[in-house]
């Protein structure tokens, strides 16, 4: 029995070590993925692209505007004098917010009324435009209070004047809301989901094309050596992944790991189960590589966007909430998340962790049942 | 000793083909069993069922005594299986897919390292254990695939058109290897759509649409299944004496063999000198008698 799995298991991994294809999504992949999604996927909008139409041009604009360039949400682009330019310049995407101080600006704080001030915004990409609204609302109102502040001092009624209501905020876990602490330790789950689907199937599956599997198939092995044999492999290529990525998280993006790592590695491995199991599962329902890939594909888009690696769940229509259950990558982000950048432990994710079992036992149980060491 | 080999009404059918239709018979130990009939005759499938690869929609087979669906892993380390496809690793190297099958029918150490050597000797690939399969020519590709069959000691060896797509002389240095094996005391069952290969076999199952049509030894095949005589005729008109043989009466069949026109007439019907009287119009054509071929066999069977 050993000789048999340590034979296939040999086999497997002489192939994987030869086949270039193999290789370069087994170790640059992950790596590759981690750099385009550690930098690009982030919704840390900074340097808005801002023009600048300042009719006042008085000290008191000037002051305004110094509020917006000490802010970085803002880069002021362009110094422009009419509306016609504004729209240009928003239609060539040069900027993608502009703001319009009226000619009154300073007389109309001079005196004591409100003075109007406008700002323009793409709302072509929501992101930005939401980051940029706020901002601008914001910077905004806080030059309004100081302003405030100066007047009723002006006035004599100063010493320390107080706003009624001061929210306090104070942020947990992630203080400086940095996009790459939460994404990249996902991008564990993602590359795992994806990187053992595909692989797994495919080895199997390139047995049957080749028609190698009918030369196994005829040896005294036994289908469930048959099925750790050729598993086995993966899962050494998962762990070692999942390492890599974490380590040059920390190296590159700084991403920490609050929690447990044996802790986080056990539940890796419980994933695992569950991919390993939809490859297998895949490698019986398809009979060429190209049909593994597309089947593998075709799973593994839909559940990277009902997992909740993009996008908030809480954010999606409650169908879609429901379906997201059904994905076993859902618990396993949560488990991720939860582990690296809150530091939690079991008694925390307790609901994912059972969910992660039943998922296993379900998929690699019908997996293995479909298994058969026959042709028909 | 017992029967190596008993099938007895083996049907499968796939929807509404039926690939194998009711075949019985059986292989005694030491035999090179022939099983020959065109592509799609049922031939992969009847071994794919012995193998336990498929499960006969009904029927039975025994296999040293034992049925191919119930006692399938007792069966499997006693057989060896080469499949039409060469099933070979073309990524691992001729030793690696050696020690990988080794291994899998569970040699290990000193005692497959010393199995390896042996079959490279046998297949004649000894110092070439660093090549890699894929680098293989077709013939000693197809000689690692025997070697990787053979690994295990079987005592009965199922090989599925081993030679196709070999060029001649490898196929005669492959049959050589297979008479070795059989004085050696393997059972051997092989299938192929080669004429003259079949004539290597010492008993012919002949096979067509899925039945079996006839089984005999080559020679009794000839003997009994073909009640004509057979003439070799050589002249520069081949097609044109072949049209003019059909009119000639007496005459059961009528082709093309290589160079020359193969013909069989009715028993006692025809002589060269009667035949040259017929053909008289192809001036220096040359009648001689000739021997009943498999190919006549196959086609008076399928005929009827």
């Amino acid at each position: 029995m050993i000789t048999r799995l340590w034979s296939l298991i040999r086999k497997e991994f002489i192939q994987i070590i030869r086949d270039p294809r193999t290789l370069a999504i087994t170790f640059v992949m992950p790596v590759v993925q981690m750099l385009l999604l550690g930098y690009s996927a982030t919704n840390d909008v900074r340097n808005v692209p801002l023009a600048v139409w300042d009719q006042s041009r008085s000290a008191e604009s000037r002051e305004l505007l110094a509020a917006y360039r000490a802010a970085d949400y803002f880069q002021i682009a362009y110094d422009v004098a009419g509306e016609t330019e504004i729209h240009d310049l928003i239609d060539s995407g040069a900027i993608r917010a502009a703001i319009i101080i009226p000619p009154d600006y300073a007389e109309a704080l001079a005196r004591g009324e409100a003075a109007e001030i406008a700002f323009v915004i793409d709302g072509s990409d929501p992101t930005i435009a939401g980051t940029a609204l706020s901002a601008a609302t914001l910077i905004g109102q806080a030059r309004s209070t100081a302003l405030t502040v100066e007047r009723l001092a002006a006035r004599g009624q100063g010493g320390a004047p107080r706003m009624a209501i001061d929210v306090r905020t104070q942020v947990l876990f992630n203080p400086d809301l940095i996009s790459a602490y939460y994404m990249v330790p996902a991008l564990v789950g993602l590359i795992l989901q994806f990187l053992t689907i595909v692989l797994t199937s495919g080895a199997i599956v390139r047995e049957r094309e080749r028609g190698t599997i009918e030369q196994l198939i005829v040896t005294p092995i036994r289908s469930w050596e048959l099925v750790v044999g050729k598993l086995t492999p993966y899962v050494f290529i998962a762990f070692f992944d999942s390492l890599e990525v974490l380590v040059v998280g920390k190296l590159l993006f700084d991403v920490p790991i609050n929690g447990s790592l044996l802790l986080l590695l056990s539940l890796t491995a419980l994933f695992l189960v569950t991919t390993l199991g939809l490859g297998l599962l895949i490698s019986t329902l398809a009979n060429t590589q190209q049909e593994a890939t597309i089947t593998s594909i075709f799973f593994n888009l839909p559940a990277i966007f009902l997992s909740g690696f993009f996008y908030p769940l809480a954010a999606m229509p409650p169908i879609l909430q429901w379906l997201s259950y059904l994905i076993p990558l859902r618990y396993f982000l949560v488990v991720v998340r939860g582990i690296t950048l809150k530091g939690v432990g079991l008694e925390s994710l307790w609901f994912e962790v059972a969910a992660l079992v039943v998922f296993s036992v379900v998929i690699m149980g019908s997996a293995a049942l479909r298994f058969r060491k026959r042709l028909d | 000793m017992t029967t190596i080999i008993a099938i007895d009404d083996l049907t499968k059918t796939f929807g509404d083909f039926t690939a194998v239709d009711h075949v019985s018979f059986a292989v005694e130990p030491g035999e090179i069993f022939g099983y020959l009939g065109p592509n799609g005759s049922g031939k992969t499938t009847t071994m794919r069922m012995l193998l336990g690869l498929l499960r006969p929609t009904s029927g039975e087979a025994r296999l040293f005594g034992l049925d191919s669906v119930a006692a399938t892993e007792q069966i499997r380390p006693r057989v060896g299986y080469m499949s039409q496809r060469f099933a070979l690793y073309e990524d691992l190297t001729v030793g690696e897919n050696l020690q990988f099958y080794g291994g899998v029918y569970g040699l290990r150490g000193p005692e497959r390292a010393a199995r390896s050597a042996e079959v490279l000797e046998l297949i004649g690939l000894t110092g070439r254990e660093r090549d890699r399969a894929l680098d293989l020519a077709g013939g000693w590709r197809q000689r690692l695939a025997l070697g990787i069959a053979l690994l295990h000691k079987p005592a009965l060896l199922f090989l599925d058109e081993p030679t196709s797509g070999v060029d001649p002389e490898a196929r005669r240095a492959f049959w050589d290897l297979i008479y070795t094996l059989a004085e050696g005391g393997t059972t051997i069952f092989v299938s192929t759509h080669y004429m003259d290969e079949a004539e290597h076999c010492s008993r012919l199952g002949i096979m067509n649409q899925g039945r079996l049509l006839a089984l005999d030894t080559p020679t009794a095949l000839k003997r009994t299944v073909v009640s004509g005589q057979a003439f070799d005729i050589e002249t520069t008109d081949l097609v044109g004496a072949l049209d003019a043989l059909s009119a000639i009466p007496g005459i059961e069949r009528a082709g093309l063999l290589g160079d020359h026109l193969h013909i069989i007439t009715q028993r006692e019907r025809h002589t060269p000198e009667t035949l040259a009287g017929a053909l008289d119009a192809f001036a220096g054509a040359l009648i001689t008698p000739a021997e009943v071929t498999l190919d006549d066999v196959f086609m008076v069977l399928a005929g009827r």
